[in-house]
């Protein structure tokens, strides 16, 4: 290929940007498999000591259950906001509402709106339900906290399958949802599937709301495990153990951002023609 | 199956785009749609398959009313202009679709599927997918859909435009092979006259939600009904001559000399207004009157050469002859003029 300009300055600006971040994550990994002498960043000692915590409960407590939690976590908003999405966004996409456009209005003002603002709202309503403190609870709200992102793009998708087809099927003697289910769904599973690994690692990581909307139950997340971990007034306190659970607590997501990356990259370039 | 329009209305919001339209096409026939984009043609051929509900009026397929028949039950067969195949499936997947949705056995599927595969001469690509099949086999694939249900009426929404222009040409004969061989009433949509002409059995011609004119290729070629139709069909086009009778059977060109009149219109009194259409093959190759001009631009076509002659009085008639060398640009001519094949209409706009 030929360029005309070359390509090194830019390289060089972008790697003296990345560096601090290259850094931080080149010792997250270092420091949890050595220990270095107090004062120096130079390691000294190779040791799979702060990672006893995967086979040790007693150094801070069973790690698997919050594994597993956390996942039951993440996969069950994930099949709630395909499920939804899916079905919603072809409504918005294709079908003749009353209120179309309102829904549709409504749908990007939710999806501005931060979380945050909207817990104390949430609160009240779990409470009023009964599923504060549960772990179902959570689910649900972080499902519909993530459907509003979740409608709008799977519309983006369904918007770019051309209705000839949709036609052509209604004509070849299919109902409706025989036409959805066997010709148009399986046009935007690319984007079924990006917003799956987006809400699967949105869920992964999420924090905030076990900490407010389950804060005593007998469940814990590996967000709300870490906090207990990293927990500054403990007397313990252990740095490359932290950096140990939070590399463990990552891996996953990095394997999804691996393995996932191009598609994910295409929730943007085929999901936001509005 | 025929399939009858009766006082067809349709509109979109409180445009009304089709007003009382009727519309006869016989069983086993193949009609055009013919029309400028925007006059209604497509609105009618979906309102015939069921994408579009009617306003008013009826539509039969033999004696049943379809009018509230959903798309589903209609049994049409429909020929998308893009063919709207479907990416994710084989070819053979592809045409199995209506059969498998109709409930078929497998092996009925298999049977029929090979069939029609066999009729439109695409055996050999079942197993591949839309996106590896040339436009023409695309389309032969869409045909191939639409027909393995055997409906009642197989619609063609511009099947041809996609195409370029040799594959065009090969399709045009093929789809129409097709029809006659599976006997099939067939409804084309297109804005290409010579697709109409050389593909269908009749033309109804539509301008402004109107059909104007329901007649053979030939005889509408020849005796259209009004300026519009006379205007559509032909290419190179006519050319039209604004004026008026001189009374004398001759007409007389607005600020300018005389051309004959056709006999039939020798009585015409005096001062009518009138507008004469000459087809480029009326000029130039046999005829009555002698026509002097200079040539003032050449096109050759190869197997064909257009002219365009410029009369004393500043007319330009064209001609179009079997191709020759040995008249080019600036020459005088003179050339006969086919006085009773020339096209008139009134000042409304309608054939005399």
């Amino acid at each position: 290929m030929t360029r005309n300009f070359s390509a090194w300055p830019i390289y060089a600006l972008l790697g003296i940007l990345s560096a601090p971040l290259a850094v931080m994550y080149l010792f997250l990994v270092i420091d949890t498999f050595t220990n270095a002498p107090p004062g120096s960043l130079i390691p000294n000692e190779f040791t799979f000591d702060h990672w006893r915590f995967l086979w040790d409960a007693s150094v801070t407590g069973d790690v698997w259950r919050p594994t597993a939690t956390t996942f039951l976590f993440a996969t069950s908003m994930v099949v709630i906001v395909l499920t939804i999405s899916s079905t919603a966004g072809y409504a918005v996409s294709r079908l003749n509402l009353p209120f179309r456009r309102f829904f549709l209005s409504g749908i990007l003002v939710m999806h501005a709106f931060p979380s945050v603002t909207l817990i104390i709202g949430v609160f009240l309503v779990l409470q009023f339900a009964g599923l504060y403190n549960t772990l179902i609870g959570v689910i649900l709200v972080k499902a519909s906290l993530m459907l509003p992102f979740g409608v709008w793009i799977m519309k983006g998708f369904y918007d770019q399958v051309p209705w000839e087809i949709e036609m052509a099927g209604v004509q070849d003697g299919a109902s409706r949802f025989t036409v959805w289910r066997r010709l148009i769904l399986p046009q935007v599973m690319p984007g079924l599937l990006s917003l799956g690994i987006f809400a699967f690692i949105d869920g992964w990581g999420e924090f905030l709301l076990p900490r407010i909307l389950a804060p005593s139950s007998d469940f814990q997340v590996l967000s709300t495990y870490l906090n207990v971990v990293s927990d500054p007034n403990s007397t313990t306190y252990n740095f490359n153990l932290f950096k140990s659970v939070g590399l463990f607590y990552t891996l996953p997501i990095l394997v999804l951002f691996a393995v996932f990356q191009n598609r994910l990259m295409n929730i943007f370039g085929g999901g936001t023609k509005g | 199956m025929q399939v009858t329009l009766k006082d067809f209305t349709k509109s979109f919001d409180d445009t009304t785009v089709i007003d009382r339209m009727n519309l006869t096409v016989e069983d086993g026939e193949m009609l055009a749609l013919l029309g400028p984009s925007g006059c209604g043609k497509s609105t009618t051929l979906f309102a015939i398959c069921g994408i579009h509900r009617i306003n008013g009026g009826q539509i039969l397929f033999g004696d049943r009313d379809v009018s509230n028949v959903p798309s589903q039950k209609r049994n049409v067969g429909v020929v998308f202009q893009n063919y709207a195949l479907y990416p994710h499936l084989t070819v053979f997947e592809n045409i199995a679709f209506p059969l498998q949705v109709r409930g078929d056995g497998k092996a009925d599927i298999e049977r029929e599927v090979r069939a029609i595969a066999e009729l439109t001469h695409i055996e050999e690509l079942l197993a591949r997918r839309p996106a590896q099949l040339s436009g023409g086999q695309q389309q032969r694939v869409a045909l191939a859909r639409a027909l393995v249900r055997k409906p009642d009426v197989l619609l063609l929404d511009e099947p041809l435009a996609n195409l370029d222009a040799k594959l065009r040409l090969e399709m045009r004969s093929e789809i129409r092979r097709i029809q006659l061989e599976t006997g099939i009433t067939a409804i084309l949509v297109t804005h290409d006259q010579v697709e109409a002409m050389s593909m269908c059995d009749r033309i109804a011609i539509m301008n402004k939600g109107e059909i104007l004119q329901i007649a053979t290729p030939t005889d509408m070629y020849r005796a259209p009904v009004n300026k519009f139709v006379a205007g559509f069909l032909g290419n190179p086009p006519l050319v039209m001559l604004e004026g008026k009778a001189s009374g004398d059977g001759r007409f007389i060109v607005k600020g300018g000399a005389g051309l004959p009149l056709p006999s039939r219109l020798a009585n015409t009194p005096g001062d009518t207004p009138l507008t004469l259409g000459v087809r480029p093959e009326h000029f130039g190759a046999s005829g009555g009157s002698e026509i002097s001009g200079t040539i003032t631009f050449v096109e050759p076509q190869g197997r064909e050469t257009l002219f365009d002659v410029t009369l004393e009085d500043g007319v330009v008639l064209r001609s179009i002859q079997p191709a020759r060398e040995d008249v080019s640009l600036g020459h005088k001519v003179c050339w006969p003029l086919d006085a009773e094949k020339l096209l008139a209409f009134d000042a409304s706009g309608q054939a005399v």
